[in-house]
């Protein structure tokens, strides 16, 4: 059941007035997320752009339970938190509280990595959010491990990164999870109702959000939700859901698996002045790449076609 | 004055509208909404609300007139670039200053 | 340990066990309610314990078995910021490694208890005891108790859930691996209706309550910031302030506690140091944990050869005793400190910190620093005796000694 834009709940669980940069796509991706949680979650947070937009003591920005944790133990901050819960009782029902585990690409993909991956092998009843920027924003823009080939960072200055991002959806997939999901904040409706599918599930899910950067990607702030829609318009992010190891496409992506129509990379890349320094070989390596994964995506949708719940 | 009078034991925060202050201070230019060409203003209906669906600060309500609180608006830019009706306009803060 | 004359002496029996044993069942008396384990040698036993004890159905915790200790202290403070009673165990290197969580613990101001089986840290590997791992977090901001026997680590780690949730600071109890963690003594079990009737439930001080949301350790400035309601909040320093006010009020929590802990169970501590022979000592040795057991061996031995010595135990470390040691040391010439570990560059840590508190003492006591025992090198008593009896030579004749003394050291 997809949720139409105007059955959106219009209460708002983070509060204006706070530190994202003015154009930010967290803060666009946060609003929805937090919508989805109804207010009945407590956010597990490190060191991240997501931290300053939660506020500076003693003034916080969000209306939810927040605890801030230290920037690699995201996952395993959040397993305490579940268990000490479920230690006192309170973890079950339908009044239960779900527990989220909020970090960006930093956090997740490299320093945070192990403990989501102790978390997600022991299967603990987390909701983990990934928001990614492609790089770590909230110092600087220096790479991460999710930073697209060729991005220009403040580490990667001159030649650009030289390797692929790491591919967190199998990363996930490899440790049998039963909720994995792509999203963006460009798709707002598609957001939300993933956070909410995953709020109903138990055991560790994982959505992975895109999260497009107006002064790390280099563009202007108006732009940020049409950057994003060309990210999914070029196959650089693929809208998907992986439930009990069967994946479908969803949103847009769907649409353009089934009609056709995927866009040149070249298209995504000209507006951010990240990719600048592209040459040929690299814009081919990485449009080689998106359609790798694109035509994995397609064809393993097709293969076990499940009819959208 | 000491602090004393905060009873905290360690960092705890109540949430408030504001916390980096008045950010519709940030902003060098602010959006304006053209009521002839905005949709659900012109028809009297909801529908459309794109600019309040992606405000990334909720500054937006979403009824009918469009509001946008300008004390906080950060002046990205987003929904005037989303409005399908080009019924916002990003307008230099010292012009509108002088109207 | 004093025996506390006509105190009732409840007992669920006398055990043969290791300190690790010792711990664990101080654990699950306290009804810990989330475990986090990870193994490391020598406390391994401690968590592979208490998970006999959580599967047998003995212990209703959560049992998280964690892929680092970085995680398990993750764990222990993600559980007891909602309100349940935390727990784990470590050593050495693996103590290092939750070593910024070590500090986040104590800034949040958890109550948390953590068993630190004293190791070696490396490089090079060694998994025997000396006491360098938890010495080198003492500026954390955690209480830090040395146990000298196993049944004084059963007794502490009851008295450290108290402490802790009463302070809001947490509490590592520190014990000597292989010496104590793995040999057994005979240890007084305290029963658990006595023990849930000396420790009351555990009350956090803030809360995750979607009902009333909060924001814990933010960001937080270097000066005080107004909040929405125009009280002036804390800034930094105020909030480390805090704790370090807490720490030092501890130490008459710590002797509170020791004291009623007597009275209910028959067996006193000695709060936050403790003396063998001390009165009327002219030469005082000090040491941490077994350490100072071994040290009233050697002392008895110097008795019985004229020497009027005596022992001065550190109990607690942190915070460190100054008043009661500046009063134990008061009447001797020479204190003969033992640490088992090093500030690399300086001296042991508790002979530094002696000397800093006898600084402003008029006519204080000669303190010599020795290093001994370290990556689990024997300590015998007669090695202490013979130390001691160097040190009074060096001191009777004017002559400066060159510290640290390492004892048995075959360089």
């Amino acid at each position: 059941m997809k949720t139409k834009l105007l059955d959106l709940p219009e209460e708002e669980y983070m509060l204006p007035g706070n530190r994202a940069c003015a154009g930010c796509s967290l803060a666009i991706a946060t609003r929805y997320i937090l919508k989805a949680l109804e207010g009945n979650a407590i956010l597990v947070v490190p060191a991240s752009c997501f931290t300053v937009l939660g506020g500076m003591y003693p003034v916080s920005s969000v209306r939810l339970p927040w605890m801030n944790v230290t920037f690699p133990s995201t996952a395993a901050s959040a397993s305490g938190v579940a268990a000490g819960l479920k230690a006192l009782g309170k973890s079950n029902g339908p009044t239960a509280t779900t527990v989220v585990a909020f970090a960006g690409d930093g956090g997740t993909v490299d320093i945070g990595l192990q403990a989501l991956s102790g978390a997600a092998e022991r299967n603990e009843d987390i909701l983990y959010i990934c928001y990614d920027n492609e790089a770590y924003m909230n110092t600087g823009t220096q790479r991460s491990s999710a930073t697209p080939l060729g991005a220009k960072t403040a580490t990667t200055p001159v030649l650009g990164k030289q390797q692929h991002p790491k591919d967190m959806v199998s990363i996930m997939e490899a440790h049998g999870v039963c909720y994995i999901a792509t999203a963006s904040p460009s798709y707002p409706a598609d957001l939300y109702d993933k956070v909410a599918k995953a709020r109903t599930k138990k055991g560790t899910r994982y959505i992975h959000v895109s999260a497009p950067c107006p002064p790390g990607w280099g563009f202007p702030t108006k732009d940020t939700v049409k950057v994003g829609r060309l990210s999914i318009e070029c196959g650089a992010v693929v809208l998907l859901e992986i439930e009990d190891g069967v994946l479908r496409l969803t949103g847009k992506s769907k649409t353009l698996a089934e009609h056709g129509g995927l866009k040149p990379l070249q298209d995504f890349m000209a507006v951010q002045r990240r990719f600048s320094r592209v040459d040929a070989a690299v814009l081919a390596d990485l449009q080689g790449w998106v359609d790798a994964r694109w035509n994995g995506y397609v064809k393993r949708s097709a293969e076990r076609a499940v009819p959208q719940s | 004055m000491g602090t004393r009078a905060c009873k905290h034991t360690s960092g705890m925060a109540s949430p408030s509208i504001g916390e980096a202050g008045k950010t519709g201070q940030w902003r060098t230019h602010r959006p304006v909404v053209d009521a002839q060409k905005c949709t659900p203003m012109k028809r009297n209906t909801p529908g459309c609300f794109q600019c309040w669906l992606f405000c990334p600060e909720a500054v937006i309500d979403r009824s009918i007139p469009i509001e946008i609180d300008l004390v906080y608006c950060k002046g990205c830019g987003i929904c005037a670039e989303q409005c399908p009706s080009g019924a916002i306009s990003m307008t230099p803060e010292r012009d509108a200053d002088e109207e | 340990m004093a025996v506390v004359e006509n105190a009732v002496r409840p007992t669920a029996g006398t055990r043969i066990i290791t300190g690790n044993e010792a711990m664990a069942l101080g654990a699950k008396l306290c009804r810990v309610q989330v475990v986090a384990a990870y193994p490391i040698t020598p406390q391994s036993q401690v968590t592979e314990k208490l998970s006999e004890f959580v599967e047998g159905g003995k212990l209703a915790a959560e049992y998280v078995t964690v892929e680092s200790e970085h995680s398990a202290l993750s764990v222990c403070i993600g559980a007891s910021t909602v309100g349940a009673r935390a727990f784990t165990a470590t050593s050495a290197n693996g103590l290092a490694y939750m070593c910024e969580l070590i500090h986040w613990a104590a800034g949040a101001r958890l109550p948390l208890v953590m068993g630190c089986v004293n190791r070696a840290m490396a490089a090079p590997w060694n998994v025997l005891n000396d006491q360098q791992d938890s010495m080198s977090q003492r500026d954390a901001g955690w209480i830090q108790i040395y146990a000298r026997n196993n049944q004084e680590i059963i007794d502490t780690v009851i008295q450290a859930y108290k402490i802790a949730e009463q302070v809001y600071v947490p509490v590592m109890v520190c014990y000597d691996g292989y010496i104590l963690s793995h040999t057994v003594m005979p240890v007084d079990v305290p029963p658990q209706k006595a023990v849930d009737a000396f420790l009351p439930s555990y009350t956090p001080h803030t809360i995750l309550d979607p009902a009333d949301p909060r924001n814990l350790n933010q960001v937080t400035l270097a000066d005080p910031r107004m909040d929405a309601e125009g009280t002036l909040c804390h800034g930094y320093m105020e909030l480390r302030y805090l704790l370090q006010e807490a720490i030092e009020q501890s130490a008459d929590v710590i002797a509170a506690v020791d004291e009623e802990y007597g009275n209910t169970f028959g067996r006193r501590w000695g709060g936050v140091t403790w003396d063998y022979r001390a009165g009327d000592a002219e030469v005082i040795l000090m040491a941490a944990g077994s350490l100072a057991s071994e040290a009233t061996v050697a002392v008895d031995a110097l008795r019985a050869q004229g020497y009027k010595a005596g022992v001065v135990g550190v109990r607690v470390y942190r915070p460190f005793p100054q008043r009661a040691l500046q009063e134990a040391t008061r009447r001797a010439k020479l204190v003969v400190v033992f640490d088992k570990s090093l500030s690399y560059g300086y001296q042991g840590p508790i002979c530094a910190d002696l000397k800093a508190a006898l600084c402003a003492v008029e006519s204080a006591p000669v303190v010599h620093g020795c290093v001994a025992g370290l990556g689990g090198r024997d300590v015998k008593a007669r090695e202490l005796v013979d130390t001691v009896k160097e040190s009074l030579r060096h001191l009777e004749e004017g002559k400066p000694i060159k510290e640290p003394i390492w004892v048995n050291c075959q360089i």
